[in-house]
C-alpha cells in the first residue's frame, strides 16, 4: 500500500530565543489511505506542530527548515502559496480541538460549511445549500436544516464539532487531520464523535491523521501509532504492538502511566463519618431584568453523601453536572441555598463568616488550574505560609513550616524563594497541595487536581496524594471527570448528572456493576475502556 | 425583534442615569454664585432695587426651598418645559432647538469621517503590521491623538482660509448670500469641512488604533486558522471572517465616546464660530445663564443616550450572540 | 529587569521618554532660565521669533516673552496633568475595586453613577464646574480629576470581575483570609498594571482638557498656561500666527511624549503583544 501523505525527514525551526532550536526534528511518517494514524505525545512534543507544518499554517517566525511533505506528487514543504490554498480544505482538511472557537461566531454554520464549495468548487447557491444539508445529515446532527441556519453559539459543543467535521469532509479530501478533536468534549460526546470519525473514515476511505494526548483514545481508534517526544518520533508501529509491547523507554513509561479503568482491591473503610453532606441545594437565577427572561439553573439539587474518615469520596460527572459547584459549597466558596455540611457534627453552613474563617483550616481545597490557582506576584513560600499567618502563626514559623511542606510534597525547600511562573505545571500543583496542607486540615476537597497535567505528571501527583492520605490520615473529596483517575484513587464514588447523584457506592461495585443507565452509558463511553497497560 | 427588546431594555435602564445627571447638576448649580434673577438684573442695567429682585424670585419660584425647586424643575421637564432664558429672552427649549441642527450635522459628519478613515487605516496598518505603512499610519495616529483640536483648527484656518483662501474661516453658511436648495447645501458643506476635520481628528486616531489592535487580536483567533485551513486566501480571510469581528470593539467605542465628541464640539464650534449647542454652552457659562446651561446638560445627555441606543441596535445586528436568551 | 530591557528596546518608547524628559527639564529649569514673571511685560509686542535675539520665540500681543511662557507653561501643564491624573486614578481604583469585588447592589449603584458621568460630556461637566466654583488653577485641576475617573473605575472593575473568580483568590478565601486583605493585598497588585498604563491616557486627556479650557479663557488667567497663550494669539491669528502656533507645538509634544511612554509601558508589560 502506498502512502497518501508522506513526511520525509521534516524539520521545523523555531525562532531564535525559543527554549529549543527545532519544534520538529527529522520527522518521517507515512499516512496510508483508509487508515487512522494516531500521533500521540505530551504537551510540547510537537504533535500539533506537525499538523500545522503539513498545512503550512505555522505561527509567525516558525518555518520548515528541512525535509519534505509529499502529497499527490508535490512537495508541500516548498510548494507556493497558491498551490497550498488549493490543497487546504480540498485535498487535506482539518478539524481542531476547540469547537467553541474554531467557528466564526458571526456567521451561520451552513454559511461556513457552504464556503468550502464556494471557494473550491464554485457551485450555484442552490446546489451549495443542498450539499450543505446533506453533509449535516451525514454527520448526524439533530435537525440539520435548523442547524444550518443556526449560529455557532446556538449549538452544543458536540454539535459544533459535528459541524466542523461536516465542513472538513465537504470536498471528500484524501487526508483528514484531526488535532485533538475530542479533548474539549465530555466523555459521552467524545465517544459519539470518535465513532462518527471512524465510521466516516471507513465509508469514504479517508486517511486520517489523528493527534491526541490520550492513550485511551489511541486504543479506541488507531490503526497505527506514532509516539512523539520533544519534536522527535521515538516509536511508530501498529496500534496493538505499540500499546501492548512498547519498545522505547519513553513509550513504556507513557503507557504505564495510563490509569486502568479497573479499581484496585478495596481498602477497609472506617465506620466513623467525618463529613456529611446533607441535601445540599444550589440554584442560580440569571439574566432576569424585572423578572423577564429569567432562567433558573438547578446546579445542585438535594445531594446527600457521607465521607468516612480516611477515605476518598470520588464525585464524577460531565460538565454541568454540578460536581464543581458541590465542591465549592463544601468550603462555602459558594453559599448553598439549603441543606447542611456537617464536619464531625458541626454544621459549617450555620457558622457565621468569622467562625467559618476559623473552621476553614479543617477543610481545605486543591484547585484545578495550576496556573490560575497561584497568585503570580507572590513567592511560592509565601503562598504556602499565608494560611498559617492568617490563623495567627508568626511569619518566621510559617516560613519554616512552608519549607517542611515543600519537602513533604517533593519540592526542593530552597524553591520557596521562587515565583510561580518558574515552576512546571506538576510542581505548581504540588505547591497548591502544600498550601492546603499547611493548615493541617482533616478534609481535603480536590477539584480536578490532575486534569490539566500530562499523563506522566498526573501519575506522579496521584501517587503523592495517595501517599499523603496514608501518612496524614486525610479524608478526601475528589472531583473528577476522568473515570480512569477516579478508579485509581477513590474508595467510594458518586455519579452526578444535572445536579443530582444518580448512583453511589464502593467504586469496585459501581464500576463493575453499574445500576443506573447513566452510569452504564458513562462507563461505556470511556475510550479504550478495555485497554490497561500490561503491569 | 430580539434586537428591539434588547435596545428597549437598555433605554429603560438609562432613565435612572438621566435622573442622576439632572439631580446632580441641578444641585451643583445651586452652589453657583448668583442666580437667574441676578443675571437678569445685570442685564437690565444692574439697578439695586431689592423689592423688584424679590418679586422676580417669587415669580420664578426661586424663593422656595431647594428640594421644592428641584421638584418643580423635574415636573416641568416631564412637560418638556426647560424654563426661560433671561439672556436670550426666549424659552430655553427654543434657544436649544435653534442651535441643535448645526451640532448634529457637525457630529454626524465628524463621526462618519473618523469612523470610515479609522476603519480603513486600521485595517491597512494591521495587514502590514510592523511594515512601513503600519509605522506611518501608527505614527500619524499618535500625532493626531496628541494634537489639541482647537489648535489644529486655528492652524487650518491660517493655512486654508487665510493663505490659500480655499475654504471659509468660520460660520455655518454665507450670511446674506441668500442661497437656496443645492447651492445652500454646498455652501454649508464647504463651511463644515474644516470643523469636521478638526473635531474628527482625535477620534480618527482613536478608531484607527483600536481597529488595528482589534484586527491583530482577531487574526490570532482559532476560527481564522479554520478559515485558512479551508484554503481561503488572505483577502477573503480578512473580508469574510476578520473584519466584522474586529469592528465590534470600534462600534462599542463610538457609543462610549459620544459624550466626548459632544464635549469636543464646544471647542470646535467656538473656533469656527458655528451657531451650535457647544457654543451655546460656552456662552451660557460666560453669561451665567444657568437655566440654559442646565437645559443643555439635559439635551446633551438625551443626545448621548440616543446615540448609544442606535449603537446598541447596530451592535446587536452585527453580533448574533447579543441578547440570545437574555 | 526584563521589563526595563523590553522598554528600552522599543524606539517609540525611547523617543517618548526623551521628549518627556525634555519637557520635565523645561519645567524644572524655568525659574533658572526665566527668573522674571513670565506674564510680565518684557518688550515690544508682536516681535517675530528670531527677529530679536533676546526673545528667541518672539513676544505676544501684549509684549510678553513667549519662550518664558512656554517654559513656565510646561510646569503648569505637567502639574495639572499629574495631580488631576492622581485624583482620577485614586477615585477610579477605589470605586472600581468596590464595585468589582462586591458585585450586587454596591456594583449597581456605583455603576449607575459611573454611567451618569460617562453619559454627560466631560467637557460640558467641566464647564459646569467652572461656572459654579470659578476658574483658579486648583479648582480647574480638581475638576479635571473629578470628570476623568469613570474610565479607570470601569477598567479596575473589569479587572476585579475577572480576578475575583480566579482560583488563587478562591484559595485565599478558603484559607480564611478577610475581604480587605484579599482586595488590597491579593487582587489589587494584579489589577494595577493596566490601570497604571491607562494613567498615561488620562494624563494626556487632562493636559488637553486644561489647554482647551484655557483657550476658551475659562481657566486661571494668572498662570502661564499654553492654552491661554493660544487663546490670546487667536486675536492676531491672520498675521502673527506664530503666537498660537508655538504653544500648540508644546502641547502636542508633551501629550505625544506621555502617550508614547504609556504605550511603551503597555507593550513592555504585555510580552504577548510585544512579539507582534
Amino acid at each position: 500500500m502506498s502512502a497518501v501523505l508522506s513526511l520525509q525527514g521534516l524539520t521545523v525551526a523555531l525562532p531564535k530565543g525559543a527554549d529549543r532550536a527545532h519544534a520538529l526534528e527529522n520527522v518521517s511518517l507515512d499516512l496510508n489511505a483508509n487508515e487512522i494514524l494516531c500521533v500521540v505525545g505530551e504537551s510540547g512534543s510537537g504533535k500539533s506542530m506537525t499538523a500545522s507544518a503539513i498545512m503550512r499554517l505555522l505561527p509567525p517566525g516558525v518555518r520548515i527548515s528541512g525535509g519534505a511533505v509529499r502529497f499527490e506528487g508535490k512537495d508541500l514543504a516548498t510548494a507556493d502559496e497558491r498551490t497550498m490554498r488549493a490543497i487546504r480544505g480540498a485535498g487535506i482538511a482539518m478539524v481542531f480541538q476547540e469547537p467553541m472557537t474554531a467557528l466564526n461566531p458571526l456567521r451561520t454554520v451552513g454559511d461556513q460549511i457552504g464556503e468550502m464549495f464556494r471557494i473550491h468548487a464554485g457551485l450555484p447557491a442552490k446546489q451549495i445549500a443542498a450539499r450543505t444539508l446533506a453533509l449535516l445529515e451525514e454527520v448526524r446532527i439533530p435537525h440539520p436544516a435548523q442547524a444550518a441556519r443556526a449560529y455557532p453559539h446556538e449549538l452544543s459543543g458536540g454539535q459544533r464539532q459535528r459541524a466542523m467535521i461536516a465542513m472538513a469532509l465537504a470536498l471528500d479530501p484524501k487526508v483528514l487531520i484531526a488535532d485533538e478533536p475530542t479533548t474539549a468534549l465530555d466523555v459521552t460526546t467524545q465517544a459519539q464523535i470518535l465513532h462518527l470519525i471512524r465510521d466516516l473514515q471507513r465509508r469514504k476511505g479517508t486517511a486520517v491523521l489523528f493527534i491526541t494526548h490520550d492513550f485511551g483514545v489511541v486504543a479506541e481508534i488507531a490503526d497505527r501509532v506514532a509516539v512523539m517526544q520533544h519534536g522527535v518520533v521515538v516509536e511508530q508501529g501498529a496500534a496493538s504492538q505499540v500499546l501492548h509491547a512498547p519498545q522505547h523507554p519513553y513509550t513504556k513509561a507513557l503507557v504505564a502511566a495510563v490509569p486502568p479503568l479497573h479499581a484496585p482491591p478495596p481498602r477497609p473503610l472506617s465506620d466513623d463519618t467525618i463529613l456529611r453532606i446533607e441535601s445540599v441545594q444550589k440554584t442560580y437565577r440569571t439574566g432576569g431584568f424585572l423578572g423577564r427572561g429569567a432562567r433558573v439553573t438547578h446546579a445542585v439539587r438535594g445531594v446527600t453523601l457521607d465521607l468516612p474518615r480516611g477515605a476518598t469520596l470520588g464525585v464524577v460527572g460531565e460538565s454541568g453536572s454540578g460536581k464543581s459547584t458541590l465542591a465549592r459549597c463544601i468550603v462555602r466558596l459558594i453559599e448553598p441555598d439549603g441543606g447542611a455540611i456537617r464536619l464531625e457534627g458541626t454544621n459549617l453552613l450555620a457558622l457565621r463568616r468569622r467562625e467559618m474563617r476559623q473552621a476553614a483550616r479543617r477543610v481545605q481545597m486543591v484547585f484545578q488550574d495550576p496556573f490560575g490557582s497561584l497568585n503570580p506576584r507572590r513567592r511560592a513560600g509565601e503562598l504556602v505560609a499565608q494560611g498559617p499567618i492568617v490563623h495567627g502563626a508568626s511569619p518566621a514559623a510559617a516560613m519554616a513550616r512552608a519549607k517542611e511542606l515543600f519537602a513533604l510534597v517533593g519540592l526542593d525547600p530552597a524553591a520557596t524563594e521562587r515565583y510561580p511562573h518558574e515552576f512546571s505545571g506538576g510542581q505548581r500543583q504540588r505547591i497548591g497541595l502544600a498550601r492546603a496542607l499547611a493548615l493541617e486540615p482533616e478534609v481535603l476537597v480536590a477539584d480536578e487536581p490532575v486534569s490539566a497535567l500530562d499523563v506522566s505528571v498526573q501519575a506522579q501527583v496521584l501517587r503523592l496524594l495517595a501517599e499523603l492520605r496514608e501518612r496524614l490520615n486525610l479524608s478526601i473529596v475528589f472531583i473528577t471527570h476522568d473515570l480512569r483517575v477516579a478508579a485509581q484513587v477513590c474508595d467510594i464514588v458518586a455519579v452526578m448528572k444535572e445536579g443530582e447523584v444518580v448512583e453511589h457506592g464502593p467504586i469496585g461495585r459501581v464500576f463493575t456493576d453499574p445500576q443506573h443507565a447513566y452510569t452504564q452509558a458513562l462507563l461505556a463511553s470511556v475510550p479504550g475502556r478495555d485497554f490497561a497497560p500490561a503491569a | 425583534m430580539r434586537v428591539f427588546a434588547l435596545a428597549g431594555r437598555r433605554l429603560a435602564a438609562s432613565l435612572p442615569t438621566l435622573l442622576i445627571i439632572l439631580v446632580g447638576v441641578f444641585l451643583l448649580l445651586q452652589l453657583a454664585p448668583g442666580d437667574t434673577v441676578d443675571a437678569l438684573m445685570a442685564q437690565m442695567g444692574g439697578g439695586g432695587d431689592a423689592q423688584v429682585a424679590a418679586d422676580l424670585r417669587a415669580f420664578y419660584g426661586l424663593d422656595l426651598s431647594v428640594p421644592a425647586q428641584l421638584g418643580n424643575y423635574l415636573w416641568r421637564l416631564v412637560r418638556l418645559d426647560l424654563g426661560f432664558s433671561s439672556i436670550y429672552g426666549k424659552p430655553v427649549a427654543t434657544v436649544i432647538l435653534e442651535r441643535l441642527p448645526a451640532t448634529l450635522l457637525l457630529m454626524a459628519s465628524a463621526l462618519s469621517f473618523a469612523f470610515f478613515f479609522g476603519l480603513v487605516l486600521g485595517v491597512l496598518a494591521a495587514r502590514r503590521v510592523n511594515g512601513w505603512p503600519d509605522t506611518l499610519i501608527s505614527t500619524l495616529g499618535l500625532v493626531f491623538y496628541a494634537t489639541p483640536s482647537f489648535w489644529f483648527g486655528l492652524m487650518a484656518i491660517v493655512l486654508f482660509a487665510v493663505h490659500l483662501e480655499w475654504l471659509p474661516a468660520g460660520g455655518f453658511e454665507e450670511i446674506g448670500a441668500g442661497y437656496t436648495g443645492l447651492r445652500r447645501v454646498l455652501d454649508i458643506a464647504t463651511h463644515l469641512v474644516l470643523p469636521t476635520l478638526t473635531l474628527g481628528l482625535i477620534f480618527l486616531a482613536i478608531y484607527l488604533r483600536i481597529m488595528r489592535a482589534s484586527m491583530l487580536e482577531v487574526l490570532n483567533l482559532d476560527f481564522v486558522r479554520t478559515a485558512r485551513a479551508k484554503g481561503l486566501d488572505e483577502t477573503r480571510v480578512v473580508v469574510k471572517h476578520v473584519l466584522r469581528n474586529a469592528m465590534l470593539p470600534m462600534v462599542t467605542l463610538v457609543g462610549l465616546q459620544a459624550g466626548t465628541m459632544l464635549g469636543g464640539s464646544v471647542v470646535v464650534e467656538s473656533v469656527f464660530s458655528l451657531p451650535g449647542l457647544g457654543r451655546l454652552a460656552y456662552e451660557s457659562v460666560v453669561q451665567r445663564d444657568l437655566n440654559t446651561l442646565l437645559g443643555i446638560v439635559f439635551v446633551s445627555a438625551l443626545l448621548v443616550i440616543t446615540v448609544n441606543f442606535i449603537v446598541d441596535l447596530l451592535y446587536a445586528r452585527l453580533d448574533p450572540r447579543i441578547g440570545a436568551g437574555g | 529587569m526584563r521589563f526595563l530591557v523590553a522598554y528600552l528596546r522599543s524606539p517609540p518608547a525611547m523617543i517618548g521618554l526623551v521628549l518627556l524628559l525634555v519637557v520635565i527639564g523645561m519645567a524644572l529649569s524655568a525659574d533658572w532660565f526665566y527668573p522674571r514673571d513670565p506674564l510680565s511685560l518684557a518688550g515690544r509686542p508682536l516681535i517675530w521669533p528670531g527677529a530679536n535675539p533676546r526673545f528667541l520665540l518672539g513676544t505676544d500681543n501684549s509684549g510678553r516673552d513667549i519662550a518664558a511662557q512656554i517654559f513656565h507653561g510646561a510646569r503648569v501643564s505637567l502639574l495639572i496633568g499629574v495631580v488631576a491624573t492622581s485624583i482620577a486614578i485614586a477615585l477610579g481604583i477605589v470605586i472600581g475595586a468596590l464595585a468589582g469585588y462586591h458585585g450586587g447592589w454596591v456594583d449597581d449603584v456605583l455603576m449607575r453613577v459611573t454611567e451618569a458621568f460617562q453619559t454627560l460630556p466631560n467637557f460640558l461637566l467641566l464647564l459646569v464646574f467652572v461656572a459654579v466654583f470659578g476658574s483658579d488653577i486648583v479648582t480647574v485641576t480638581i475638576a479635571i480629576g473629578a470628570v476623568s475617573w469613570p474610565a479607570p473605575a470601569r477598567l479596575t472593575r473589569a479587572e476585579f470581575l475577572t480576578l475575583r473568580n480566579r482560583e488563587f483568590v478562591q484559595a485565599c478565601r478558603t484559607i480564611g483570609m478577610g475581604d480587605g486583605r484579599i482586595i488590597f493585598r491579593e487582587i489589587l497588585p494584579n489589577a494595577l498594571p493596566p490601570v497604571i498604563v491607562y494613567a498615561s491616557v488620562i494624563m494626556a486627556v487632562a493636559i488637553l482638557l486644561e489647554s482647551a479650557l484655557a483657550f476658551l479663557r475659562l481657566s486661571d488667567p494668572n498662570v502661564a498656561s499654553w492654552g491661554n497663550l493660544i487663546g490670546l494669539g487667536r486675536d492676531v491669528l491672520r498675521v502673527q500666527w506664530y503666537v498660537s502656533a508655538i504653544p500648540g507645538v508644546a502641547i502636542l509634544v508633551t501629550v505625544l511624549a506621555v502617550s508614547l511612554v504609556g504605550q511603551g509601558l503597555n507593550d513592555a508589560l504585555n510580552p504577548r503583544l510585544r512579539k507582534r
